[in-house]
């Protein structure tokens, strides 16, 4: 593979609350190539969103590195990092109800990195407004209203037409269709889809559907309680999981189709994830695992190339080694 | 046989103006141990049915101006029925989307799932709260006799539910209304919930009506399926005629919105373009007119009617109609 366009190396990142840490992301390794779209499931509490935040600058990191394009990005992000990283780097967010400033009209918020971040005229601006606001299907006569004027799934595509049009390189997409109705989801990944190829963007595409990510990406990472536990090619990943977390996820995750619920085996889940606080030692997936032997609840495995797998699947998990 | 029938159910709320006809004239029925799913997007009066019959709308605003709704050929509903209150609650129970708000935050769960058995049955409070903590062991919470004592922000999510589900069931209810049971909840936890909720299904005897958006959801727990749109029933039947023989374009819309995960099979997503009408303004015809690929003139003006597709399948498409022009089985096949 050439350079990766992200390079994740050893991210860590807790939060402390008083005497206890958080262990949102612990050690976490993942390189994201230019042009790819790069899924990253798990259950909440796995710590998807803090290392989307923590990608950009949202958190600061608690130890580990980030290279962009091979040069490494700030520990601590000061007003002039984020002014130089804003026009290679966005998000978007979850909720599309509060992260939209309600005083702002739609104009302003769409075209406010415009005015911050680029030396285009007033005129200018307004063009490419208008522009990316049909870009992202809504109607040019609509700039002047407020974000409570609009559904749930136009305030998406307005969080979408913000980040984009700086024609970012790299984009963080936190949960991007979870708030949106079945249709309307469809809209938004078609979207995502046309505008990665019309202009090559990176994504890191967060969610918990897993068909939706299966159909988005490339790869797929999946998450649990702040590790990576699979990393591989979307398809296979999705069809042939190899760590069980991951054959509980995709056994857990219902399918549109009458007969192959009713033909299906399915493996009990148990649990649930713990606590952030208290992590188990050895790996941290043991107690729920139904293949658990001694040495998983003593070591951590390492995430690795297995062999007789794929040759870019990466599994943690003692029973392939 | 049939043990919940709803039919030509009608709601409005009253608006600045006019009023908003959130279901006009839904019709749905449920045997006894099968499971109903309602299915469609937000806004086309999914909730609205089964909360009006659960007597659970504001009113006003809402207000239940046409229908029946019917237990073992009873009518439950208010006003007309003096023991509607009684029904509800005991004999048809309901749980909800989002556990973690419909749950007392100031009462500790035992006394949350306790209340109704004292209310409806008249139990004891010592009574009423060791069965509390039976109804939390089969609903599978671990240490039952320490968490009866806890208040709500003590549990997960998946608790929650669970606890939820165990105060509806407490009553012995013949017909649960699970209002997007899961929707909160991680699939993991969701797979949990819904096995539990087919347990008990089958230990009780119990129908269950699911509302959901989740085809998958409708897929694994559903006997018959009702497709709502814009408060209308748009088509009904079991879960492989709805999969497989879809007989309306809003279901072919919804189906071909959703990735399907079929292995080797390259699959584009077709988003449905538009949005549901608006109900304060009702179009005259169908309510899928502006959103449909087939619609024809006839559908802009006239609402249609319901035709039968097959024996216990029905849509409410002009497409079934013996004169229309295009070809029912062509655009269906796919």
């Amino acid at each position: 593979m050439n350079q990766p366009l992200i390079d994740i190396r050893n991210l860590t990142k807790h939060f402390d609350r008083g005497r206890l840490k958080i262990h949102a992301v612990d050690n976490v390794s993942l390189s994201i190539g230019t042009g790819e779209i790069v899924g990253l499931v798990g259950e909440s509490g796995s710590g998807k969103s803090t290392l989307g935040r923590t990608l950009l600058g949202l958190d600061r990191k608690t130890a580990g590195e980030i290279l962009f394009k091979g040069s490494k990005l700030p520990t601590v992000y000061r007003t002039s990092d984020f002014h130089r990283y804003a026009r290679s780097m966005q998000m978007i967010f979850q909720d599309p109800y509060s992260s939209l400033n309600p005083r702002m009209t739609v104009g302003e918020i769409i075209g406010e990195a415009l005015r911050l971040h680029s030396d285009l005229n007033k005129e200018d601006i307004a063009h490419r407004i208008e522009e990316w606001l049909v870009k992202v299907g809504l109607n040019v006569d609509q700039l002047g209203r407020y974000p409570h004027e609009f559904s749930g799934g136009q305030r998406q595509r307005i969080g979408i037409a913000r980040a984009l049009i700086l024609e970012p390189e790299f984009v963080v997409c936190d949960e991007p269709i979870s708030a949106l109705d079945v249709s309307i989801q469809a809209q938004v990944v078609d979207l995502l889809g046309d505008l990665k190829r019309s202009l090559g963007l990176t994504l890191l595409f967060i969610a918990h559907d897993l068909s939706m990510v299966r159909y988005v990406s490339d790869r797929m990472a999946v998450m649990y309680l702040g590790s990576l536990v699979e990393i591989g090619h979307s398809d296979r990943v999705f069809f042939d999981p190899k760590h069980p977390y991951t054959e509980l996820l995709i056994g857990s995750n219902p399918e549109p189709d009458p007969n192959r619920e009713r033909s299906r085996q399915r493996t009990p889940s148990i649990g649930e994830i713990p606590s952030q606080l208290d992590i188990p030692s050895g790996c941290r997936f043991a107690n729920r695992c139904p293949h658990a032997m001694d040495v998983c609840r003593h070591v951590s495995p390492a995430l690795r190339i297995v062999n007789n797998v794929d040759d870019e699947r990466l599994i943690a998990c003692h029973l392939y080694e | 046989m049939t043990l919940f029938e709803v039919s030509d159910l009608h709601v409005e709320f009253a608006v600045h103006g006019g009023s908003v006809q959130a279901v006009r004239g839904a019709s749905f029925s449920v045997n006894e141990g099968e499971t109903l799913a309602i299915v469609g997007e937000s806004g086309c009066g999914k909730t609205v049915s089964v909360q009006s019959v659960m007597g659970l709308i504001q009113t006003p605003p809402g207000r239940i101006t046409r229908g029946t709704a019917k237990l073992r050929g009873q009518d439950i509903l208010g006003g007309r029925a003096a023991n509607g209150r009684e029904i509800r609650g005991t004999d048809i129970a309901m749980i909800f989307q989002d556990p973690m708000s419909s749950l007392n935050p100031t009462m500790t769960v035992g006394a949350q799932i306790a209340e109704p058995l004292i209310v409806h049955k008249g139990y004891s409070h010592r009574k009423a709260m060791r069965r509390a903590q039976e109804l939390l062991e089969m609903t599978l919470i671990p240490d039952a006799a320490s968490r009866i004592k806890e208040y709500p922000f003590e549990f997960s999510g998946g608790m929650l539910q669970r606890s939820m589900i165990a105060m509806a069931i407490a009553c012995e209810p013949s017909v649960l209304i699970a209002d997007e049971p899961t929707t909160a909840l991680d699939v993991t936890i969701q797979s949990q919930i819904l096995d539990l909720m087919v347990d008990l299904q089958r230990t009780n005897n119990m129908a269950i009506v699911l509302i959901t958006h989740d085809l998958g959801v409708v897929a694994r727990m559903a006997n018959d399926v009702a497709v709502m749109y814009a408060g209308e029933v748009v088509e009904q039947g079991s879960v492989d005629d709805i999969f497989y023989r879809s007989a309306h374009p809003y279901t072919l819309g919804l189906k071909s919105a959703m990735p399907t995960n079929q292995q080797g099979a390259v699959q584009s997503l077709a988003p449905i373009a538009g949005a549901p009408p608006d109900l304060f303004d009702v179009p005259p015809g169908c309510g899928y007119y502006s959103r449909c690929p087939y619609a024809m003139e006839v559908c802009e003006a006239t609402p249609p009617k319901v035709f039968d597709v097959d024996r216990a399948h029905q849509s409410r498409c002009w497409l079934h109609h013996n004169d229309c022009p295009l070809d029912v089985t062509e655009i269906y096949r796919s």
